[in-house]
């Protein structure tokens, strides 16, 4: 009499437990059959795109339109004024250049908005590639496509008037800084990894978050990729200015910006002829000259 | 004779089996349903790659971990002051003198405006907003304003679920003490209390339980806590398994914190001898 209540509570709890044991052991299994399915299934997509069109550039989202992505809002100088239609802005200038090499031109091109997020969920893309000073990765490209580089970029200190980061010229005058950054950026990875100060960087969801904190006082300097740090320090924080920019290599790792494009996308590899050609032709360099000729200017910081 | 059990004994002891066996393969049936069919949906392996990669699970499991410490840190020195806050709210609305109005007038105020105002935008607003006002690097620290906004904004809340105990507490009650000779003070603080909260641990509790998730919120002003080291490990890998790895740990504290509810409740029904009515 006195056992069964206890046995009546333990019994349920033996069920779910030897349940939730049974869907480990299974996942492998169902897994490695989806796996062989998912694989299955793939091959013939593939393939019939290359039957029936001249070409993987065709393979689009929506027929004889490229859909391109870029953030809500996109920031100056990499579209101005939030509008990219207007082809003015680097990435908006690199988007149709890239465009037009594809097949596509004028209202064969349209523009959607995404964030991060939503460019690496797994599903149906509402994009055929997205830009938005996406930083190509290893780890990223796991699962995610990225086409060539169309833009390298250095990283840069931003910090106000009387910074403990004013006048620094190597890496070793920074330890003592306190260092904010933008979410998954590689700005904040630059911070941990390369620069790596003794006190922990603070992390924001934007610019305007490293803003409100550098004016309360709670870093001493943010740090951006270089337009975006002259952008923030000539426009938007008062009495802020570029204290320093790091060389493209330092640390040994070079943050370069890329397309990004669904995992396998059939329209990857035409991306990356369009910026060949635009590399190889001269045509990017003309592009990176008009819209970010006045981003290059500021004093650089040695690493070691 | 007592191990000898009665015919109705037998009976009920047949009748939970039966209960015991009905609830296990329902359940069967269920979890199986979802394991075999899940994975058979198109996208699943996508899905499964995007959000329950093992890689990543492993890659980023620690660090997460370590970033949670600064979650529970936040939550145990936020809470006492929520509590003593909320209850000093709940009194001050519970006065009955005249003279006390203002006070009356100030709790008021003070719950309306504060649980009105999304914890976010307080976040925001004091977490920056204070600090710029001109203090000193220590003082303008984050992790204070951001604890601050937390205790504001859950001491709104919890002052009146408070209210709501001590209202419940019947009026007999307080009319009982008085007519001992009981000081106002005393009636409330020996009589009534003690029933208030004894009522409203459970609606506590969930508030708390609310609270170990919102103390995410204080990341927006800087601080790396888990739910921000997992947008950065998001980030690095361009994928969300570190978001599923952060509500594994949340639930780790979550869960046990309602069960804990749940069995000292029930212990304390137990003891006061209420019955339970199946």
């Amino acid at each position: 009499m006195r056992r069964s209540p206890a046995l009546r509570r333990i019994i349920p709890a033996i069920t779910v437990g030897a349940l939730v044991l049974a869907a480990c052991g299974s996942d492998d299994d169902s897994s490695d059959a989806s796996d062989t399915t998912d694989a299955a299934s793939d091959a013939p997509v593939d393939s019939g795109v290359t039957d029936t069109t001249a070409g993987d550039c065709a393979a689009t989202i929506d027929e004889g339109v490229l859909t391109i992505a870029t953030g809500e809002p996109a920031f100056y100088p990499w579209v101005i004024d939030n509008a990219p239609e207007s082809g003015e802005g680097f990435e908006a200038a690199v988007a149709y250049a890239v465009a037009a090499e594809m097949g596509y031109e004028g209202d064969a091109v349209v523009w959607t908005r995404t964030t991060f997020d939503e460019a690496i969920q797994p599903g149906a893309k509402s994009f055929d590639m997205n830009l938005q000073q996406y930083s190509i990765t290893p780890e990223r490209a796991e699962n995610i496509d990225f086409s060539l580089p169309y833009f390298t970029s250095n990283q840069a200190i931003v910090a106000l008037e009387g910074s403990a980061a004013e006048g620094a010229t190597t890496v070793a005058e920074l330890k003592e800084v306190k260092f904010g950054a933008q979410v998954g950026t590689t700005s904040l990875a630059f911070i941990t990894d390369v620069i790596q100060p003794t006190q922990e960087p603070f992390v924001y969801d934007d610019n305007v978050g490293a803003k409100a904190a550098l004016e309360a006082n709670q870093i001493d300097a943010a740090v951006f990729d270089l337009p975006t740090a002259l952008y923030v320090s000539g426009v938007e924080i008062e009495g802020s200015a570029v204290v320093g920019q790091f060389p493209a290599d330092a640390g040994g790792t070079t943050d370069q910006f890329g397309f990004v494009l669904e995992k396998d996308s059939a329209l990857t590899s035409c991306v990356d002829a369009a910026i060949t050609t635009l590399t190889d032709n001269g045509e990017l360099d003309a592009i990176t000259q008009e819209w970010l000729a006045d981003f290059t200017g500021a004093p650089v910081i040695t690493v070691e | 004779m007592p191990d000898r059990p009665t015919r109705r004994e037998r009976y009920e002891r047949a009748r939970r089996r039966r209960s015991v066996v009905i609830a296990a393969i329902s359940t069967i049936v269920v979890v199986g349903a979802l394991i075999v069919l899940v994975p058979l949906t198109p996208g699943w392996e996508r899905v499964r790659q995007a959000f329950f990669d093992g890689d990543v699970f492993v890659e980023t499991f620690p660090g997460l971990l370590d970033a949670f410490w600064l979650d529970v840190k936040i939550l145990l020195w936020s809470t006492p002051p929520i509590l003593v806050v909320s209850l000093l709210i709940a009194l001050a609305r519970n006065t009955r003198s005249p003279a006390l109005f203002p006070l009356r007038a100030f709790a008021v105020i003070y719950t309306d405006v504060l649980r009105g105002i999304p914890v976010i935008l307080l976040v925001f607003l004091i977490g920056f907003g204070v600090p710029a006002l001109g203090l000193s690097r220590e003082w303008a620290n984050p992790l204070i304003w951001g604890s601050v906004t937390l205790v504001l904004s859950y001491s709104a809340y919890t002052a009146e679920i408070i209210r709501a105990g001590i209202d419940a507490v019947h009026e007999s009650q307080r009319a009982g003490a008085r007519s001992l000779g009981m000081t106002s003070s005393q009636t409330m603080r020996t009589i009534v209390l003690p029933q208030a909260f004894r009522k409203i641990v459970p609606p506590l509790m969930n508030t708390f339980v609310s609270l170990q998730k919102d103390v995410a919120l204080v990341s927006l002003i800087g601080p790396v806590e888990i739910l921000r080291q997992a947008g950065i490990d998001k980030a690095t890998y361009a994928n969300f398994t570190p978001y599923v790895a952060a509500s594994l740990i949340f639930l780790a504290l979550t869960i046990p914190c309602t069960r804990l509810a749940d069995w000292a409740l029930a212990r304390q029904r137990a003891r006061t001898g209420a019955t339970t009515i199946a």
